[in-house]
């Protein structure tokens, strides 16, 4: 078997494990509800963590998703309750404003040759002051738009739902592994998180990759903030606090390497589920707090950190260098 | 010059960095159907030449021919479109990606917009075989022997390129078989006209696969010769600038009586790094080790001060059997060691040059006591002082002083330790005529006060010197050691090449 | 030894942080006016050192870390751990300078452990204390039950409140700190050691440095300097709030060891730099409340920080200015 292949292979066994123990416990979470529910309540980190893929794959970090997803919340809910204009034309101008904020990340990082975590460390506090300056107070967003979309679902046998926004992650994730594995921008990103050395001797536009995957990831993190925005029907400015953990988190968890240039898209969406599920799994228990959430997320990413340490030192030794 | 039907031609070629000529006024025809070898000593020039040839660095003066147009190379990639491939001792691919895309990233077959994966995994199954490979192409790069991969790295450049070949150091991390495996596939693509240009520190894969041979010394042109009508002997000579005078000037030191043993390795080795050798060494003697760049004499270096581990054998210092595994304890033994990469591995670039000396006795002293300022002062500045550093200032940043500067500020560095055993790697390589000097005087010095040395260096005359004895690599073997009278440089060239001719 | 500190005061961050006080002057008159009142001083200044001595105890931590090219992200989650255990203590009935060792020997703990992925498993720095940031927290709330504990307890109050020689406490124990440290890195050979291992690596090991227990060291450092602050805040709000103590703090630090002039690619520090790049960061904040500005601009004020201080740092500005300086020195 690959060796990138191994980490998602455990964390799929460990989730079907962890499931069937759940299931076990508690009958009832194997149900069409439950499995659409797990959809609906992980879109918006769903979508988020295809972008951290991305960036992970290419060796970077991006610590500006959350307070995108909150900035993205406040502007579009500001533009729409305020302003009076049309969701849909106010999402183009969240995704537009992203599409530059990304870029503008991907060319400091690239340019000014400075460690990713801190270029988008500066974007975090950017776009959480920015979205605190529009507006300190929950925004609440109440237009037909809203209304119809939340409204669109489709029933499953059994009680369950599949809202829009569970669909438009499973449509993000499908896209996003086409993207990855079956593009030249994909294995280019591949190819800078393999080695930035060898990529650009072998001809892989470096700057335009750079600057294309901030982009990506600052426009799917503005779509995650849309998804909370008709999840919740609100914006907030300190909304989706801390989300970039864990989208790093169910990225590394799905198998994706931290160091760059090993992982799939899929196992993203394993590693999120596998979020989903440990929340689930306390909230069905009932006397489990929701911090034990944060302590297991915690161990499982010391879990994996050390298990692709053990799969990849060994046979890779000297090739990365940051 | 402008002799008809070159594939790519160097035409007086000069390229300054700073104040340093990296080349001179160099020609360099390459032919279709011919591998041509480049040879050099470290500093001759031939890395500075490929990377003109290939458009990483623009020359300074003088042109690049391409199939007698002269050509404009501003990059790598544009080098591509001249039909201009390299493949580079560090296999330059992707590890973590299939073969196959090893082989056609930036250029895949796409349907719809997408990579088809399929065609692309066929196409490279035809042009594997080709290079005699039966693996499969889905299979990650990574998962795969160096050989294989340089197999890989050279197939991308010819199918990306086609015309020239530039195989900068392909063996050096191969073994015999995967050498020769890799020779064949040279042939074949020599046959198909392809015109290859070989470098290589291994002589006999020069006589095994080369047609010609340019050889550079210093930025220079020193010729450009078929190989049929030369010996190994012959090549070394040039390489290494010795017109050799057969004086037969055997070493002074035969006179001097020679001190105890003071550090002895018996059967040391490492595997994949150096074969066992025995060698052991006086107090007030200098051991020369002679070889060629590749022959294992840095990494024979190296285990003796711990900086890799070797993995059989014995050491014993003063008599006592002693356990080298890390530098630390190396340097509790006395010794010292300033390593040949300077700049990789012996300055700390941005700490000062007073930092920069005092830091090997600081680290045997330990954290607690720690030198004060003046102390510092005091020792950089004695230190500094006999061995004639020229600095501004013993504050300023070692990294602003010329190497010469750099290179005696590291042997202050071991000097301060006041140590018994010292291993110099290549100390007088790429300084100037000044420092050079001083360091060989500090050399003989070091050597009169009763140290012991072993001094690796190719600037055969020096080496014969101040040695009494020279340990001859090979292959990463030890395979002589030369004393009395047989320490003269044709001897030790003799010895490097492998070749037994009477001395003419 | 007197020149040294006179050419220090010279330096660009001292300027700055004179120029950042200079304009919350205009913008405040008052900015630099001082009372005693209670046996303790009053004003701005004040409480720009009162405020700023958390990031000031994580930066002087944090420069260690980050001179040897690492980084820790753990210390915000830290401080919210040290706090949790220290409040809990207290309030289980535990005498406090109990209660205050148990929360230092946890950070302490921490530190070891970021130390032991760091060092031991060679794990990247940024990747490993990303592990104890994810869960600290989780663990914090676990020690305090998921409620904000309050306690009474005058020693933890008075540590995060009190005063001393007319300062705030937390001020005097930054000050404290500092001298140690500083004394720690620059009497010992630690300092040089740091360095040198930040500076080059393979050259260290070939002078005979173990890496390895400096590594150790630093990080132990430094989560002990997070638990430090835990306890701090932790007093200064009587309560340990293991939601929100410390969060984003680990951000403030490395941007204050930034600004001090340490690079993220580790080599030269400098911990007095640290602590005046922690206090320029106060200073802007307290700045920006004190002439009426929403405290929302605060962010916004630290990410064109971040990206001025990138920009001189970076590569290309350095090829642009200091070249023909570093030059001229050189060809003396």
């Amino acid at each position: 078997m690959s060796r990138s292949l191994r980490p998602l292979v455990a964390t799929a066994i460990i989730f079907a494990i962890a499931y069937a123990l759940a299931v076990m416990q508690f009958p009832s979470m194997f149900s069409t509800r439950v499995l659409g529910n797990f959809l609906t309540d992980n879109a918006f980190l769903g979508i988020t963590a295809v972008g951290m893929t991305f960036v992970i794959l290419s060796g970077g970090i991006d610590l500006s998703v959350g307070a995108v997803i909150g900035f993205t919340g406040v502007l579009i809910a500001v533009l729409i309750s305020w302003a009076g204009w049309h969701p849909l034309t106010a999402f183009a101008m969240a995704l537009a404003i992203a599409a530059l904020f990304g870029g503008a990340m991907g060319m400091a990082i690239h340019y000014l040759q400075v460690p990713a975590f801190i270029v988008t460390l500066a974007g975090m506090f950017l776009a959480r002051g920015g979205a605190s300056v529009i507006t300190q107070d929950s925004v609440p967003v109440n237009h037909e738009f809203y209304k119809w979309i939340s409204e669109m679902m489709i029933r499953l046998p059994g009680g369950g739902r599949l809202s829009f926004i569970g669909l438009l992650m499973v449509a993000v994730f499908i896209i996003g592994a086409l993207v990855a594995h079956r593009t030249k921008f994909g294995s280019y990103v591949y190819a800078l998180g393999g080695n930035p050395t060898s990529a650009s001797l072998m001809g892989v536009p470096v700057a335009r990759t750079t600057i294309g995957v901030y982009m990506l990831s600052s426009m799917l993190a503005a779509l995650s903030g849309i998804v909370f925005s008709l999840y919740t029907s609100a914006g907030y400015p300190l909304a989706a606090v801390g989300v970039e953990l864990d989208a790093i988190s169910a990225v590394v968890i799905g198998g994706t390497l931290l160091t760059g240039g090993y992982g799939f898209v899929l196992g993203t969406f394993i590693g999120v589920m596998l979020l989903g599920l440990v929340q689930t799994y306390i909230i069905f228990d009932g006397s489990l707090s929701s911090w034990w959430t944060k302590i297991v997320i915690g161990a499982l990413l010391f879990l994996f950190i050390v298990l692709q340490r053990l799969i990849f030192a060994a046979s890779t030794p000297g090739e990365k260098s940051s | 010059m402008a002799e008809a039907g070159y594939a790519l031609e160097a035409r007086g070629i000069t390229k300054v960095f700073g104040l340093h000529v990296a080349l001179d006024n160099v020609d360099f025809g390459l032919r279709p159907g011919e591998v041509h070898a480049l040879l050099g000593e470290n500093g001759a020039g031939k890395s500075t030449l490929i990377k003109i040839l290939t458009g990483a660095y623009q020359p300074t003066l003088g042109q690049v021919v391409a199939e007698g147009v002269p050509v404009t190379l501003e990059n790598p990639q544009q080098a591509q479109k001249y039909g201009i491939g390299t493949v580079y001792q560090e296999v330059n691919l992707l590890p973590n990606r299939s073969v196959a895309e090893n082989l056609f990233l930036g250029h895949q077959p796409t349907r719809f917009g997408l990579v088809h994966r399929r065609k692309m995994e066929q196409d490279s199954r035809v042009i594997l075989k080709r290079y005699g490979l039966d693996i499969d192409p889905a299979s990650e790069l990574g998962a795969h022997s160096v050989a294989v991969q340089q197999i890989v790295a050279i197939a991308r450049a010819v199918e990306l390129s086609g015309k020239v070949l530039i195989l900068d150091e392909p063996t050096a991390s191969l073994d015999r078989n995967e050498v020769e495996r890799l020779f064949e596939i040279i042939r074949d693509l020599k046959s198909q006209g392809l015109a290859i240009v070989f470098i290589t520190h291994f002589l006999d894969q020069v006589f095994a696969v080369a047609d010609r041979v340019t050889i550079l010394r210093n930025g220079k042109l020193i010729e450009t010769r078929a190989l049929d009508d030369m010996t190994r002997t012959d090549v070394v000579r040039l390489m290494l600038g010795k017109d050799v005078a057969f004086s037969g000037a055997t070493a002074v030191e035969d006179a001097r009586p020679l001190g105890d043993v003071l550090v002895e390795f018996k059967n040391y080795g490492r595997k994949r790094s150096v074969h066992p050798f025995n060698i052991s060494i006086h107090k007030g003697e200098v051991v020369g080790v002679a070889g060629l760049l590749g022959s294992g004499r840095t990494e024979m270096a190296r285990i003796m001060f711990g900086a890799d581990a070797a993995d059989e054998g014995s050491v014993t210092v003063a008599g006592k059997p002693a356990s080298i595994a890390r530098p630390t304890d190396a340097i509790a033994h006395g010794f010292g060691f300033c390593p040949e990469d300077r700049k990789a591995e012996g300055i700390f670039g941005d700490l000062s040059v007073r930092e920069n000396i005092v830091i090997a006795l600081q680290g045997k002293l330990g954290w607690f006591s720690a030198l004060n300022r003046d102390e510092q002062m005091e020792i950089a500045g004695k230190f500094g002082e006999a061995m004639d550093i020229r600095a501004a200032s013993l504050d300023m940043p070692i990294k602003l002083l010329s190497g010469g500067n750099q290179q005696k500020a590291i042997l202050s560095r071991w000097l301060a330790t006041d140590p018994d055993f010292l291993i110099l790697d290549e100390p007088t390589r790429g300084i100037d005529v000044g420092a050079h000097a001083e360091i060989v005087r500090t050399i003989n010095r070091l050597r009169d006060e009763g140290l012991a040395l072993v001094v690796i260096s190719s600037e055969l005359d020096e080496v014969v010197a101040y040695s009494s004895r020279i340990v001859v690599m090979r292959d990463r073997e030890m395979v002589a050691e030369l004393n009395g009278e047989n320490i003269n440089p044709g001897v030790i060239v003799q010895a490097i090449a492998n070749h037994r001719e009477p001395a003419a | 030894m007197m020149r040294r500190f006179l050419s220090a005061l010279a330096s660009p961050q001292v300027i700055a942080l004179v120029g950042v006080l200079l304009i919350n002057w205009l913008l405040f008159p008052n900015f630099f006016r001082i009372t005693w009142q209670d046996g303790r001083l009053f004003g701005s200044v004040i409480d720009v050192l009162n405020r700023g001595a958390p990031v000031a105890i994580l930066a002087i931590g944090m420069v260690g870390v980050i001179a040897t090219k690492g980084v820790d992200l753990s210390v915000g989650a830290v401080m919210a751990m040290a706090g949790a255990v220290a409040a809990t203590m207290v309030v289980a009935g535990y005498p406090a300078p109990v209660a205050v060792a148990a929360a230092l020997t946890v950070g302490l703990l921490c530190g070891l452990w970021n130390g032991f992925l760091v060092a031991v498993l060679d794990i990247q720095p940024i990747v490993a204390t990303l592990v104890l940031m994810v869960a600290g927290r989780g663990i914090a709330q676990l020690i305090t039950e998921g409620f904000i504990v309050t306690f009474n307890d005058p020693l933890l109050i008075f540590i995060g409140t009190g005063s001393f020689l007319g300062l705030p406490m937390a001020a005097v124990i930054a000050i404290c700190l500092l001298i140690l440290v500083t004394l720690l890195v620059r009497r010992t050979a630690l300092g040089l050691f740091i360095e040198a291992v930040g500076v080059n690596r393979a050259a260290a090991s070939l002078a005979g440095i173990r890496s390895r227990m400096l590594l150790f060291l630093v990080y132990g450092l430094s989560g002990l300097c997070a638990a430090i602050a835990g306890i701090i805040v932790a007093g200064d709000i009587r309560g340990a709030d293991a939601n929100n103590a410390g969060l984003w703090l680990e951000l403030d630090a490395i941007l204050a060891v930034v600004i001090g002039g340490t690079s993220l690619l580790g080599g030269r520090f400098s911990v007095p730099l640290a602590v005046v790049g922690a206090i320029i960061i106060q200073a802007m904040n307290t700045g920006i409340l004190v002439s009426g500005f929403p405290p929302e601009f605060n962010l916004i004020v630290k990410a064109a920080l971040i990206f001025l201080v990138l920009i001189i740092q970076s590569p290309m500005a350095s090829r642009l200015v200091p070249t023909r300086l570093m030059t001229r020195e050189g060809s003396k």
